[in-house]
Parts: structure tokens; sequence; C-alpha cells
């Protein structure tokens, strides 16, 4: 009796694990790719810019914090949150491959941290210029 | 198969009696604090933590999504108002913005409401954990040096797990504390 329960739920673990997985998993390159594709014709956009992305993560922008009070000057390293301590995954995709995979995690971060740094959302042209960056930070 | 009926119910019965002593472990601190007459709803004023801390069955939005940036604190350390509150304010919340989408604001507000104090009697409803009356009598000077605050590895008294190593499972117990040097 004991063993049948187990194979049933073996079974119902395993099908809830593969549902759990994010609906919409995509590659950095791929979100990347949806940024240039929804700014497309924004008005003055320029290429997307690895040297514009990285000065934009280490420079303040009237705020308290920059990108890399909490993320670190190195994005590949793991960072720390500025008022809790808690420890932060590294960001650089090249550091932790779960990074900019999730569409839905991605909107959520960039909302809340570009409120926190310049107090109002980032232009497609900075999201792109800042994942251009961390695309080429090396492990 | 019949072997196995008689098996199942002793099996049931050692994990009961199993469940039933760690429980009374765990509880034994709190009980201390009851014999103090904390039913009157006098002590704090009203504002006293929940027992359980953490429902038995929790929530994996509310485990994922308030994990984040602190441990994710137990629903009944504060009252169904202040989560309410606490979750109405999301996008200013301690300084920071945490908003969530519509849908996972509400669940996890649902979690955090049914889950909250059973014990708080006040009609106030704190934003702080800190500023609770159970918390700062539990804090007070007498019981925690005001040196213990200023630790880098303190930091904040939202920084629970510095010396409540288990505070992500809604352990505060008095036996399992250990305040860093």
């Amino acid at each position: 009796m004991f063993r049948e329960f187990h194979v049933l739920g073996i079974a119902l673990v395993t099908v809830a694990g593969l549902m759990a997985q994010p609906a919409f998993a995509e590659t950095p390159n791929e979100i990347l790719a949806s940024i240039q594709k929804e700014a497309a014709g924004t008005p003055g956009l320029q290429e997307f810019s690895v040297a514009r992305g990285e000065s934009f993560f280490k420079t303040k922008h009237g705020n308290e914090w920059s990108c890399a009070s909490c993320h670190t000057e190195n994005p590949a390293a793991p960072g720390k949150h500025a008022k809790t301590g808690k420890v932060i995954q590294p960001l650089a995709p090249s550091a932790n491959a779960e990074r900019f995979t999730n569409p839905k995690k991605v909107a959520k971060w960039f909302k809340r941290n570009c409120n926190d740094v310049l107090d109002h959302a980032c232009t497609l042209q900075e999201k792109g210029d800042v994942l251009a960056y961390l695309l080429t930070v090396k492990k | 198969m019949s072997m196995h009926y008689k098996k199942f119910p002793r099996a049931v019965v050692v994990a009961i009696l199993a469940m039933s002593v760690t429980m009374s472990i765990a509880q034994a601190d709190d009980d201390r604090d009851e014999r103090y007459g904390e039913k009157s709803s006098g002590k704090n004023g009203g504002e006293n933590r929940g027992k359980p801390l953490h429902p038995a069955q929790t929530n994996a939005k509310f485990q994922q999504e308030c994990s984040t940036c602190h441990v994710a604190y137990a629903p009944g350390l504060l009252p169904a108002e202040s989560w309410r509150k606490v979750m109405a304010g999301l996008d200013k919340h301690f300084g920071s913005d945490a908003s969530l989408d519509a849908q996972d604001n509400k669940e996890i507000t649902a979690f955090l409401v049914s889950n909250a104090s059973n014990r708080w009697n006040a009609s106030t409803a704190p934003l702080r954990i800190s500023e609770a009356a159970w918390f700062k009598r539990e804090h007070n000077d007498r019981e925690i040096s005001p040196a213990v605050w200023k630790n880098p590895q303190v930091k904040s008294p939202a920084n629970c797990a510095a010396c409540h190593p288990d505070a992500e499972r809604g352990d505060f117990s008095e036996r399992n504390i250990k305040i860093p040097k």
C-alpha cells in the first residue's frame, strides 16, 4: 500500500515539477533581441552599446544607489542588497545561467531597480545597453 | 495485502508521536511566556505575535517572492491589517520598489492575511515588525545590548537571520539564538 502511494507520489511530484518550469524560458540573447524589436522605431535610438551600458551600470543617477551598489562593480560576482545585506547571486549570464531567461522576471526587476536607481522606468535604450554590457562580462 | 494493512496504522502512530514530541519542544519557549497572563491581552498591549508563526502549509509564491531581498518574514509576526497595508504599498517598500504583478500580489496577500497573528488584540497595525510591542519587549536594551545592533554582521533589526539562524522557518526560539561576536 505504501509502495503504491510512493509511485503515485513521485509521478505527481515529477509532473508538478515539469509544470513549474517557466512557460517562456528564453536565452539572454533572445531577451536582448526582444528589447531591440520593441525599441525599433524609437526616435533617437542608437545601436546598443557595451561601453554605455557599463557606464550606466556603474554610475549613480541622482539617487543613493547605482546598479553596482548591490550587484557590485563586477556583475559576475555575487552581490549584496545595499540595505538588508542579503546575498544576491551574480547578474552576468556567464556566471549565472538563470539570468535573463524568464521575461516575466526580467520585467519585474527592471521595473523595481530602475525605480530605485533612477526614480522612473528605464528606456529600452538603457535596458538594451545594460544587457549588451552584461553579456560581455566574463566569469 | 493484509500484512500491509497491519503495518500502516503503526507507522502512522509512530509518526504522530514523533510530531507531537517535536512540536512540544518547539513551543516550550512560548508557553513559558503564557504563564504571565498573555491571554488577558494585557501583555504587549495586545500586540502579540501569532502561534504558530508559519502555517503548516506554506505558499510557494510567498516563499519565492518575499525571500529575495530579506528572509520571508513569517505571517504570524504581524496582524492581518499590517499585511494588507504592506502589500498595498509594495512600490514603495521601505525605500525600495518591490512591486509584483496584480495576480501574484493578490495570491500572496491572501496567504499573509489568512495566516496573520491570531493573538493580536490591539487595533494597531504597524508596517514594521520591529515596531510591534512584542518585538520591542523581546529585544529591549537589557536583552540585547545596543552594541549588537551596530555590529555590521547584524546591520539592521530587519536581518533576523543574523541572530536567529532558522528565522526562515519561523524558528525564533530562545534556544536557537546565535548573536555574532
